[in-house]
């Protein structure tokens, strides 16, 4: 019960918006990666509107942790993984387009592979046009950069219009003004947004709400507004 | 109006030059489209009627036979087995050494092309060709299988030894250099391990071998089955059929390491590699038979000697040769694409992607093994006496065998997928995420196999459909050595041009140039 009640009071403070319908909640979980256990009591709570980013060393906890929550809701979660899982050989728009597989019937997305219909092309159109991939929608994958493969790997989640936007370091191959740019992005198409981020300042200035992993513990969590990069540095190479 | 684009995007068509269709997935659709297409057209040249009256009845009687089975003469059935594995045994054996060998010198064109050569004749046509001089005999057997098995052998493992690491060997002190030594440090070690895999793979594909020589006459499994079929004894005919499943099938249960030494020494004694050859018959085989009917015992360059042979080519051509090399190229064809669907459709039989429960996936996988251990002919000759004769019996029979191969080999390439954690499920799985990631593997494995079922589709002709073994058969019989032996060397060259043309489309596709166990 005791590190739970320090969390509750920490978010409720960290609470900016009015809404408080609690979407994700861990009280005293373990959670494991791999039969490796990385989490040993786990207590956390994560409500609507909120905007959180998950700050630690690799190995911290932060996947594990994204994988849990998105267990949690796996139908109102758009999840883009740290690695894109495209399909290289097929073109920018089937591999956005295959975020919404499931809303269209079997007959339509078989047709939509061999030959892409004007309706799934009004879908995906707008939303490569917002992510600089207009130039590049029948491109196979395999043809882009790192950055841009990250940015179809956005495309996907954006596409299923989900309400909830669960990242693991999705904009880690891209450069810094247009990270800051895709994290607006998706933070306008989401009301709800957890982030695994490595970059303190981005983090900062994007989410509302930091939560510092190490070691399989939470050891920061507080509101942005509350919070330094200095505060944030000792989560690195301290151990 | 408005400046802003209209919300419907009615057609595909991209605004600029930069967003045309560029996918690497669009040279893989074109290549199977046209591929299909000739298959399509190549339907529509061949004979694919069915010409029996009542197929349910006959294939009755075989179901019936299949489970009744029953040994007329154990001692027949065990002898045939033993001979079975003694051939396959000794002829992947000495294969194995001389492959080794001619591995050695891989990089030297004219040992590449020996080679090509040897293992573009199939075993059979060796068979045949042995069976002039050395008779129905032990040494036959193992020559068949040994000679175009080293051909591949060779092949794979010179490949083997191109691919290996090139690190080790780079790092050898530089100076005086011995190059056989080096090589047995830096590069066998690292390419032992697929050697063995692939070698232990052929010997299952010897065993196939070994049992069809039986066709022609040898004393292995094929001879009783082929017999016992075309007799219409089903029950016997099933129980060299289970003698042969079984045989395969539980390999891996006694064929250890350790104990091939015995089973070598024990084939050599139970059947020692002899024959008795008149050499006079030999001579007169080389030196007369075999060479063209119009050419024996003139003067080579007379001008009437020459229009005699042209006149020979001329007339071979229009009687046999074009219409050999057209009905085996057609079959080859629709038979590749045949493979390839069925592949495609069976593959998720041995995937954990589309069957989950083990217990299930070990059925599926059961099901791909069983049918890629039936040998080819076997399969076209059930499918001959169930649907008649018509080129759908052989269509069907290189289908399923080679189709039940490439199957089982992508289901378990499937499995080395990383798929994302929401990726979709069922069809829709498929033909996003599994299909365009497996297609070039799909594709090499397809092409690899080309040559094969094009040697098969050759061979198929000796129960009797028109392709080029039907007429090299029906020229053995008549003793028309000459003719026979310009034949194989037709069918040699088309194996060889098809393999050529297959090795640039894998080079222009990209896809992998060294096959896993095909």
């Amino acid at each position: 019960m005791s590190p739970s009640t320090n969390q509750i009071t920490n978010q409720s403070t960290s609470q900016s918006s009015n809404s408080s319908a609690v979407l994700f909640q861990f009280s005293d979980q373990r959670l494991q990666y791999e039969r490796r256990t990385l989490f040993d009591n786990l207590s956390l709570s994560i409500a609507k509107g909120e905007r959180v980013a998950l700050i630690g060393e690799s190995g911290a906890g932060k996947s594990t942790l994204l994988k849990a929550l998105r267990e949690q809701r796996p139908d109102q979660v758009a999840w883009c993984p740290q690695q894109p899982g495209l399909v290289p050989i097929l073109s920018t728009f089937h591999n956005i387009y295959m975020g919404a597989l499931s809303s269209h019937s079997l007959a339509y997305n078989l047709v939509n592979l061999i030959k892409p219909l004007p309706g799934a092309l009004s879908i995906v159109e707008p939303i490569a046009k917002q992510l600089g991939l207009e130039q590049h929608l029948f491109s196979s994958t395999d043809k882009l950069s790192g950055g841009q493969q990250q940015r179809t790997s956005i495309g996907r989640a954006l596409i299923q219009q989900r309400p909830i936007f669960l990242g693991d370091e999705p904009v880690a191959n891209v450069d810094e003004y247009q990270g800051q740019a895709l994290l607006q992005l998706i933070c306008q198409g989401h009301d709800t947004v957890v982030l695994a981020l490595h970059d303190i300042a981005q983090a900062l200035s994007i989410c509302t709400r930091i939560i510092g992993l190490q070691n399989g513990a939470i050891v920061i969590d507080a509101p942005s507004d509350q919070l330094q990069a200095s505060d944030l540095a000792g989560l690195y190479g301290a151990s | 109006m408005p400046l802003s684009a209209p919300n419907k995007t009615s057609s595909p068509a991209p605004q600029s030059a930069a967003s045309a269709i560029n996918t690497s997935a669009g040279a893989l659709r074109t290549i199977s489209f046209w591929f299909a297409i000739c298959a399509l057209l190549c339907l529509l040249l061949v004979d694919i009627d069915i010409s029996t009256t009542d197929p349910w009845a006959e294939m009755g009687l075989m179901t019936a036979g299949a489970l009744s089975p029953l040994v007329w003469s154990w001692p027949t059935l065990l002898s045939s087995l033993a001979n079975t594995f003694a051939f396959a045994l000794q002829g992947v054996t000495v294969a194995a050494i001389v492959g080794f060998a001619l591995a050695l010198g891989y990089r030297f064109t004219l040992v590449r092309a020996f080679c090509a050569f040897i293992r573009s004749i199939h075993e059979l046509f060796w068979a045949l060709l042995f069976i002039q001089v050395a008779g129905l005999s032990s040494l036959t057997g193992l020559l068949a299988i040994a000679i175009p098995y080293a051909g591949t052998l060779a092949k794979i493992y010179g490949e083997l030894f191109e691919e290996v690491d090139p690190a080790p060997s780079n790092n050898l002190p530089r100076g005086e250099s011995r190059p056989l030594s080096e090589f047995f440090y830096s590069v066998l070690p690292l390419a032992w391990h697929s050697m063995a895999t692939y070698t232990s793979y052929r010997f299952e594909c010897a065993i196939r071998s070994s049992a069809i020589l039986g066709f022609v006459g040898l004393p292995t499994l094929g001879f009783h089955l082929e017999t016992a079929l075309s007799d219409g004894h089903y029950s016997q005919a099933a129980a060299f059929f289970y003698a042969l499943l079984l045989m395969i099938g539980t390999l891996r249960l006694w064929l250890h390491k350790g104990l091939l030494p015995i089973y070598l020494v024990a084939v050599f004694y139970y059947l020692p590699p002899q024959a008795t050859i008149s050499w006079q018959l030999l001579v007169r085989f080389v030196t007369e038979d075999i060479v063209p009917a119009p050419l024996r015992g003139q003067a080579l360059l007379s001008g009437e000697t020459i229009n005699n042979v042209a006149q020979w080519i001329n007339l071979l051509w229009q009687q046999q040769i074009w219409p050999g090399l057209l009905n085996t190229v057609l079959l080859g064809q629709i038979s590749l694409v045949f493979t390839g669907l069925l592949a495609l459709a069976l593959l998720p039989l041995n995937s954990s992607l589309f069957i989950q429960r083990r217990w299930k996936r070990g059925i599926g996988d059961s099901v791909l093994i069983l049918l890629r251990t039936l040998p080819e002919t076997l399969l076209a000759f059930i499918g001959l006496l169930i649907l008649g004769p018509s080129m759908l019996p052989a269509i069907l029979a290189l289908g399923i065998h080679n189709g039940a191969i490439i199957g089982h080999l992508l289901g378990r390439y499937t499995e080395e997928l990383n798929l994302r954690a929401d990726a979709s499920r069922g069809v829709t799985l498929y033909f996003y995420e599994v299909l365009p990631r497996i297609y070039r593997q799909f594709l090499a494995f397809l092409f690899y196999r080309w040559e094969v079922i094009l040697r098969e589709t050759a061979i198929l002709g000796i129960l009797g459909i028109a392709t080029l073994g039907f007429y090299i058969d029906s020229a053995f019989e008549t003793f028309r050595f000459d003719v026979a032996l310009l034949l194989i060397l037709v069918s040699a060259a088309l194996n060889i041009s098809v393999d050529q043309f297959a090795r640039y489309l894998r080079q222009r596709l990209q896809l992998k140039t060294v096959p896993e166990s095909l």
